[in-house]
């Protein structure tokens, strides 16, 4: 696990732009944080790194953004895991592509058992987020070396 | 001239829908599933499962709509469908059943941008608008400003870079401990609160562009709010709330009046959930004072999701031959003024 204090937005957009650099396809990042904290804004960064040049908004009222083959879901507006299956969320979170996935924990059992977590929390100061990036395999762990 | 019926279905989101309606802007019937009586369709029995899904409403809304209509099948010239924006799986379940309906009943399939439905209310609820004009469409998930013009030729003169409008008032109504949808909730508390009791931040982002940013000020509603409770200091919800809205609809109004002042148009109009808001519409009133602007918007019943946005959508592109056949998908992500699956006839 790794954890990074960000002071501020051009901090946080260095730290998401590092964790794109050592993503695969078929990766999945599970984002949690409280409303403000910013998840979307950290999905955007991830998923422009990644090349995607469209508008990257956020998925809160459409539930899943689709740029490709990567995947940028927010589940708050799922109240019971049933709607997760009539999105067809399997075709999303087990797919050859790269999955975002904002308060994720609220789908937890639903997750792949393979995947990134990234907390995202306020700090003691103003603007200053305190992000924690941690695999759920040794294998994912081991590519978190690589960040700088 | 023969009157031309369309049958129109939605299933983009959250709502299964159907109507009826003719020439573009007459609804002879207009059925929203949750309208209907399901005491009467189960004689008494509501089945738990059938009350979430698309699948089995679907049948129902449509059947009810015609009912209403007092019309059959055979009444109907074309059927439309939004076939996107909108998660793919509620759309299929139209999808389908429009496709399916076409074919049985070899009548033309028309597809439909949800996001062009929401402006083509304005068709329904005004009969003298016609093209060229401005329309805003903010919603829940959709912020663009739209220039219509003809009927069905649209082109997107800005939209947002982040969060839409109607999620900017969903996550401040949260923040506040309000409900679900929140914006409703934020109009009635900011009719009474200091508009100018916060200041918030107005975005427009860079001078010429009409593009939005809403995630700004949805942030800096949730510093202000953190800020005062750690001072212990008192937050005053009508405050924040019409604080809040004033931020939001000056800007809406100030870049949609722009827009139409550069392109000589002198119609606006306003589309999709947010069009209810008291606030936007005082707001656009305001800043039209003086102005050869004339300015509409639908009740709000057309303005949340519906089937007969979908209906006067579908019957200009009926009038232009824009229809699919059988391989039609739903497109999650389509874009407004996009036609795709459409065979030019």
């Amino acid at each position: 696990m790794i954890t990074r204090v960000c002071q501020n937005e051009s901090e946080t957009t260095a730290f998401g732009k590092a964790i794109s650099e050592i993503l695969q396809y078929g990766d999945f990042i599970a984002l949690d944080g409280d409303l403000g904290a910013g998840k979307t804004f950290l999905s955007q960064v991830i998923i422009k790194s990644l090349g995607v040049t469209d508008y990257v908004t956020s998925p809160s009222y459409t539930i899943v953004n689709e740029y490709g083959n990567i995947y940028h879901f927010d589940v708050y507006r799922i109240d019971d895991l049933e709607e997760m299956y009539e999105i067809g969320y399997e075709e999303y979170f087990f797919s050859d592509g790269i999955c975002l996935v904002e308060w994720a924990s609220m789908v937890e059992e639903l997750l792949p058992e393979q995947h990134y977590k990234i907390k995202i929390n306020h700090g003691e100061s103003f603007g200053e987020r305190i992000i924690s990036l941690e695999g759920t395999t040794a294998q994912l762990e081991s590519r978190l070396e690589q960040i700088k | 001239m023969k009157d031309t019926v369309i049958l129109s279905i939605e299933t983009s989101c959250d709502e299964t829908a159907a109507a009826v309606v003719v020439n573009g802007r007459k609804v002879v019937s207009n059925i929203v599933y949750s309208q209907i009586d399901i005491h009467k369709k189960f004689g008494g029995v509501v089945p738990e499962v059938a009350s979430r899904n698309h699948v089995e409403k679907i049948s129902q809304v449509v059947d009810e709509a015609l009912e209403k209509a007092e019309m059959t099948f055979e009444d109907i010239d074309g059927i439309a469908v939004t076939y996107g924006p909108g998660l793919v799986g509620a759309l299929l379940v139209g999808v389908s059943y429009a496709k399916s309906l076409a074919y049985t009943l070899d009548k033309p399939l028309i597809p439909v941008n949800h996001i062009e439905g929401h402006i083509c209310a304005n068709f329904i609820s005004n009969p003298e608008l016609e093209p060229p004009f401005i329309a805003m469409v903010v919603s829940g998930g959709h912020t663009h400003i739209v220039h219509v013009k003809d009927y069905g030729v649209y082109e997107v003169l800005g939209k947002t870079r982040d969060d839409a409008a109607g999620e900017a008032f969903d996550k401040v109504a949260r923040s506040l401990g309000l409900g679900y949808p929140g914006g409703p909730m934020i109009d009635k508390l900011a009719q009474i609160g200091n508009k100018h009791a916060i200041d918030f931040p107005r975005v427009f982002l860079e001078k010429e562009s009409l593009d939005f940013s809403f995630s700004g000020i949805k942030s800096a509603v949730l510093n202000y709010l953190n800020q005062q409770n750690q001072k212990n200091l008192p937050i005053v919800q009508e405050d924040v709330a019409a604080s809040f809205q004033q931020a939001v609809v000056e800007v809406i109004a100030t870049k949609v009046i722009a827009a139409a002042e550069m392109l000589s148009l002198n119609k606006i109009v306003l589309a999709g959930g947010v069009a209810a808001n008291s606030g936007l519409r005082n707001e656009f009133k305001k800043q039209l004072e003086g102005k050869s602007i004339t300015f509409s918007y639908p009740p709000i019943q057309l303005c949340t999701d519906n089937a007969a946005m979908i209906g006067s959508a579908g019957y200009y592109d009926y009038l232009s031959c824009h229809f699919a056949d059988l391989s039609l998908n739903a497109v999650s992500n389509l874009k407004l003024g996009q036609k795709l699956y459409v065979n030019h006839n």
